[in-house]
């Protein structure tokens, strides 16, 4: 048996702390990209009780993938929007998941993202990221940003943090691992920097985001 | 007795560190110091500079620029 919203809700406020946790339902996230740094965020968000999650890839789960994303191998071939839905329904199933397939780019990123006030940066291409990054900043100034760069490797975990680019635009990673060079992605130090972006959100939410 | 420093050239502050950038645009400096502007945001005094408006963007004695780079991964 699914417990009940006001269980589910309850179970959360008492390790949260009430105020908190009435924020964090009440938060409206964006997660772009849905790979080792964007299903791993979405699944922290979903866990820590945040209200409203949208999800946008427009790719499909991959064998490759397993390695480091929270995909199931009973899901490849499926759409990881839908794909992410359905594990974080099983997680939360009252946090409200958007799915939004499709190739993010500067012509339609403000419309699909203007309804959220805290977007993460998760893919995997650098121009990709510079694209969101750069268009988020421009047209949207009053939005939180988390973004990240340098999680590749089997570097030292101590070297991923967070820092504070400008008032509302983070930026995690340790900034110069680089996929084309050596190792690849590992899910333990990819997991550290989507954690660190994740818990970003959650303290923006938990200052910021007051009671309207 | 007071000690007065003139700078001669442009002192620009550019990810924390002291640069001498010469009235350099913004798209100068990133190919000066071996950026590719395909895969960076700059923030010019805190404020993000449009990628439309790196070259006609000239940085003045006493900015601090700030320039992410983007690396692959994710």
């Amino acid at each position: 048996m699914i417990p009940t919203r006001e269980e589910i809700y309850s179970v959360l406020a008492e390790r949260h702390g009430a105020e908190l946790q009435k924020k964090l339902f009440s938060a409206r996230t964006a997660v772009c990209g849905l790979g080792g740094l964007g299903s791993n965020i979405a699944v922290c968000l979903a866990r820590a009780g945040v209200g409203h999650i949208r999800i946008i890839d427009f790719d499909r789960v991959d064998i490759s993938n397993i390695n480091r994303q929270q995909y199931f191998l009973e899901q490849l071939g499926q759409y990881k929007t839908d794909a992410l839905y359905e594990i974080l329904k099983k997680i939360n199933p009252y946090c409200e998941i958007v799915g939004t397939t499709v190739r993010l780019t500067e012509e339609n990123i403000p419309e699909i993202l203007a309804s959220e006030d805290i977007i993460c940066e998760a893919f995997d291409c650098p121009e990709a990221k510079a694209e969101l990054v750069n268009c988020v900043l421009e047209r949207f100034p009053e939005k939180y940003l988390v973004a990240a760069s340098g999680m590749a490797g089997l570097s030292s975990a101590n070297t991923i943090r967070t820092r504070r680019i400008t008032k509302r635009f983070y930026l995690s990673g340790d900034g110069e691992s680089d996929i084309s060079e050596g190792t690849g992605l590992l899910a333990s130090r990819v997991m550290v920097c989507a954690a660190h972006q994740a818990h970003k959100v959650i303290q923006i939410i938990n200052e910021d985001f007051k009671e309207e | 007795m007071q000690t007065f420093f003139v700078w001669s050239d442009v002192m620009v502050k550019i990810n924390g560190e002291m640069k001498d950038a010469s009235g350099k645009s913004i798209a100068e400096l990133l190919e000066a110091l071996g950026y590719s502007s395909q895969r960076v945001a700059v923030e010019l005094n805190v404020e993000i500079v449009p990628k439309a408006r790196y070259s006609e963007t000239f940085v003045k004695d006493g900015d601090s620029v700030e320039i992410v780079r983007f690396v692959g991964g994710g």
